[in-house]
């Protein structure tokens, strides 16, 4: 593994790591209750009993963080597999049949990429109920598209493989085909681009939230935590900017980790 | 032109120019050169000190079979070597210039200008979005600086120069639409095309046809008269190089182990490698080949415990319950007892459209009015050149293409317009074996897997008991079992090309389609492929419909031989009659044109 010689690389998997306790087992890393107010700790600036300070309500802002990462994580994970799946079933079917099935379902692909991702992932919230899940559809689906995309030339290129053609000579019938010999060889790219879309989901189920489309108020989304902080920018600006810093920090390690499993150094 | 290192062969060169008083009639000249590849696990040397010349207006042949370093050479001679790659010491003198030390920027106007390069691979030498035509004028323009008119018309000419039938069409059309053999005549065209000093061929006609082939190394052999050019020409095929070329040089393991003028390395060679090339090569001298004695020994013996032969045993039964194809047999009543030819093929035609220069398009007939019949037990091999129709044909006969008309018989049944779950039933009969052992291998799958795999697709036995037979039938392609856990790039070509027979095996078909199954291989790899074949035959039964452009390749395994041109069949008969005494013009034109008479 030449990767692990290189410094970003290791400090992208550190970042990364910490990110996955925190939405696991963030008692481990919090030091406070994200949800209990001190009233007389109120707007505290960063210390070493509070290391990100304290909020309005006297909250200990590095806990809540913390707290945060699971619905922030989890959300944009739900949001890549939604992703990847629907894009891979749409494009492998419309890759595998071909013809008029194709044309179809390409031409509602593009549709589906010349939407903004954030404006659809606002339309499918709106429809479904706000909410962490149904935001996580929206991004998902926003993604879907350029999926499918990569999922479809891919299998186009896999399906002229003289190696497919053996296998219906042999007698293989065409879903063992496409289980057997073209999802395996055209999964590669896709799981590649799957690594570098978790950066984007994070980015956009943060923005998201900050607008007020996902988890209800009293939830430490990163996205809301930013938002919670706007009131204060003017006396207390690392209440916004801390969070932001941290989303910014998750979304480069995640990029940079993408990247290298990609290959594309 | 030999100065070896050891001085072993200072002596012998009574014809060969002697290199170091006369450098000036040499137009390369090679000094101990050494190039190497960097891998993850360190640097491997893949030539190891070679020295040689290459005289003005002459063709030097390096000879070797694959990984013997004779590619590897031929791209250090114009730097271009592929990554990783990296010339250790050494000199390489052209025209009296080193160009190991010249800047890439010099490199760049001698490489296509005067130094031309005919690259190994022709799908994937030539750009996929743009029209072959294009592609010649480009060098044109680039070198001779044509103007975009003139060069079109001169690109035009030279797809004529290099046998491209119908030059003005195929100008306009994209190499994804050309054959193989067709590519590899662009690629040539461009080499020539400015009319350089020296050209650089590295397997220029390992994918032509036997006549094409002679044509084009013709076509070489004049232009050599006419400009005084010289030639490097890198082959596999001692047969070529015997023909044509006035020195050769056989490489082995990174050095050359022998060299001197064509006729003193032909008609004695001295070193071990070389006696063995020349044994092997087909068309130095070959016969139709038997089984051999263990072949013959396995099929006399009892198959009781064997997994396999069991398996094949089993499958008739089991075929007739489910299979559309034997049920409709046995309700024509006539058929139930074996037909005795496995296969017959009547009045097939097939066309296709190809476009023509300023719109419109062409009916190409590409398979016309073609029929033969395949005898239960033989080889039936259809010969023919690239655009002949022979691959087409065996594809409708295997039913993976569909014909326009004719019918295709298997063992008195008409399967002609068999679909879907019929048509899949006729796989357990009818197998193929595909030329390129590289691109019909799945890369993610075990060597188990793909040999299994007919088996799982016919669900027959269990997982254990199809990872048997797969063992079992990699003993049969006399490979070690061991293998059965690796995957298809850990293993040469020739080892694929057994893994890909093997799975053919797999299901008990009777009738095998054979797409030019060794063309892809080393010559001495070919003849043990041929050989197992044929060994094969006789332990299974098999029927063949084998095809190759290569006569001397049929001749080693042929019971029956249609010669196929411009979709038609043309002559057809026993192997011994169309060998011993071709009926028709063109027949005695392929038989002529088998490289390697000039040597024996």
């Amino acid at each position: 593994m030449t990767n692990l010689r290189k410094p970003g690389f290791v400090l992208g998997l550190i970042v990364i790591a910490l990110a996955i306790v925190a939405s696991l087992a963030p008692q481990l890393l919090a030091t406070h209750d994200p949800f209990e107010s001190v009233a007389t700790d109120r707007l505290l600036p960063p210390s070493a009993q509070y290391l990100f300070g304290t909020d309005n309500l006297g909250r200990d802002l590095y806990s809540r963080v913390i707290y945060g990462a699971a619905l922030s994580l989890l959300s944009a994970s739900l949001a890549v597999v939604v992703g990847v799946v629907v894009g891979a079933v749409v494009g492998l079917i419309s890759g595998f049949v071909g013809g008029r099935t194709d044309f179809i379902i390409m031409r509602f692909v593009d549709v589906l990429i010349a939407v903004p991702g954030v404006l659809l992932a606002l339309i499918v919230v709106a429809s479904l109920g706000f909410g962490p899940v149904s935001l996580a559809l929206g991004v998902g689906l926003g993604a879907a598209g350029s999926f499918a995309r990569v999922m479809r030339s891919q299998v186009l290129r896999i399906r002229s493989e003289e190696y497919v053609e053996a296998a219906r000579t042999l007698g293989v019938r065409s879903p063992a085909i496409l289980v057997q010999h073209v999802l395996p060889n055209a999964a590669r790219p896709v799981i590649a681009m799957a690594a570098l879309e978790m950066g984007t989901a994070i980015l956009s189920v943060s923005a998201l939230t900050f607008l007020g489309f996902g988890a209800p108020p009293p939830a430490p989304e990163w996205g809301a935590l930013v938002s919670a902080g706007r009131d204060y920018v003017a006396t207390n600006p690392g209440l916004s900017i801390i969070p932001g810093a941290v989303i910014l920090v998750v979304v480069l390690a995640v990029n940079r980790v993408a990247r290298a499993i990609g290959g594309d150094e | 032109m030999i100065e070896h290192g050891s001085g072993a062969k200072a002596g012998s060169g009574a014809k060969a120019p002697a290199a170091t008083s006369d450098a000036d009639d040499n137009i390369l000249v090679v000094r101990d050169l050494y190039v190497s590849y960097a891998t993850r696990s360190g640097s491997v040397a893949a030539v190891r000190g070679i020295s040689f010349v290459v005289p003005r207006g002459k063709i030097v042949a390096i000879v070797g079979e694959s990984g013997s370093g004779k590619s590897t050479t031929s791209q250090a001679l114009i730097r271009r070597l592929a990554s990783g790659g990296r010339i250790d010491s050494g000199s390489i003198e052209f025209e009296g210039r080193d160009l190991g030390p010249m800047s890439e920027r010099e490199l760049r106007s001698i490489r296509g200008g005067r130094i031309g390069f005919v690259p190994q691979d022709p799908s994937k030498s030539l750009n996929p979005l743009m029209r072959v035509g294009d592609q010649i004028a480009e060098a044109l323009r680039l070198h001779l600086k044509l103007d975009k008119a003139a060069a079109a018309t001169e690109a035009v000419r030279i797809l004529d120069e290099v046998g491209l039938p119908d030059p003005d069409a195929r100008a306009t059309q994209f190499p994804h639409e050309l054959s193989g053999g067709m590519r590899q005549r662009v690629l040539i065209g461009i080499a020539w095309a400015c009319n350089p000093q020296l050209v650089i061929a590295d397997e220029p006609t390992s994918a032509l046809d036997v006549t094409v082939q002679r044509h084009v190394l013709d076509n070489i052999d004049e232009l050599v008269r006419r400009h005084n050019t010289s030639v490097v020409l890198v082959t596999h095929d001692l047969a070529v190089a015997a023909d044509r070329a006035d020195y050769v040089a056989v490489m082995s393991n990174g050095e050359i182990v022998e060299q001197g003028t064509t006729e003193q390395v032909l008609s004695s060679p001295t070193h071990e490698y070389t006696k063995k090339l020349v044994e092997s090569a087909p068309g130095l001298a070959s016969r139709r080949l038997t089984p051999s004695l263990t072949a013959l020994g396995e099929q006399q013996q009892s198959s009781a415990g064997k997994l396999f032969t069991h398996t094949r045993r089993a499958q008739p039964a089991g075929l007739a319950a489910a299979s559309g194809v034997a049920a409709s047999a046995a309700s024509n009543g006539a058929d139930s007892a074996e037909a005795t030819n496995i296969l017959e093929v009547s009045n097939l035609v097939k066309t296709f459209a190809l476009r023509r220069q300023g719109g419109g398009s062409q009916v190409l007939r590409a398979v016309d009015d073609v029929s033969f019949v395949v005898p239960r037990g033989s080889t039936f091999s259809i010969v023919g050149e690239s655009g002949s129709g022979k691959t087409t044909t065996a594809r409708i006969a295997a039913r993976i293409a569909s014909a326009d008309s004719g019918t295709v018989t298997f063992d008195g049944t008409d399967v002609t317009s068999l679909s879907g779950e019929a048509l899949r039933q006729l796989r357990r009969r009818v197998q193929v074996v595909y030329q390129n052992p590289f691109g019909s291998l799945d890369p993610k799958m075990s060597i188990e897997k793909i040999i299994a795999e007919p088996l799982r697709a016919f669900r027959v036995g269990d997982r254990t008991h199809r990872a048997e037979v797969a063992r079992e039938l990699l003993e049969h392609v006399s490979l070690s079992p061991s293998l059965a856990q690796r995957r298809p790039t850990e293993l040469s070509g020739g080892q694929r090309q057994r893994v890909a027979i093997a799975r053919s095996l797999a299901i008990g078909p009777e009738l095998i389609v054979l797409d030019e199954p060794v063309s892809a291989l080393d010559v001495s790899v070919q003849e043990q492929i041929l050989q197992l074949l044929v060994d094969l035959q006789v332990q299974f039964g098999l029927s063949y419909l084998f095809i190759s452009h290569d006569l001397g390749v049929i001749r080693q395994i042929s019971d029956h031989i249609a010669v196929m041109r411009f979709g038609k069949v043309l002559e057809a008969g026993t192997a011994g009659d169309v060998m011993s005494n071709p009926q028709h013009e063109y027949t005695r034109e392929l038989l002529a044109a088998i490289p390697g008479q000039r040597a024996v």
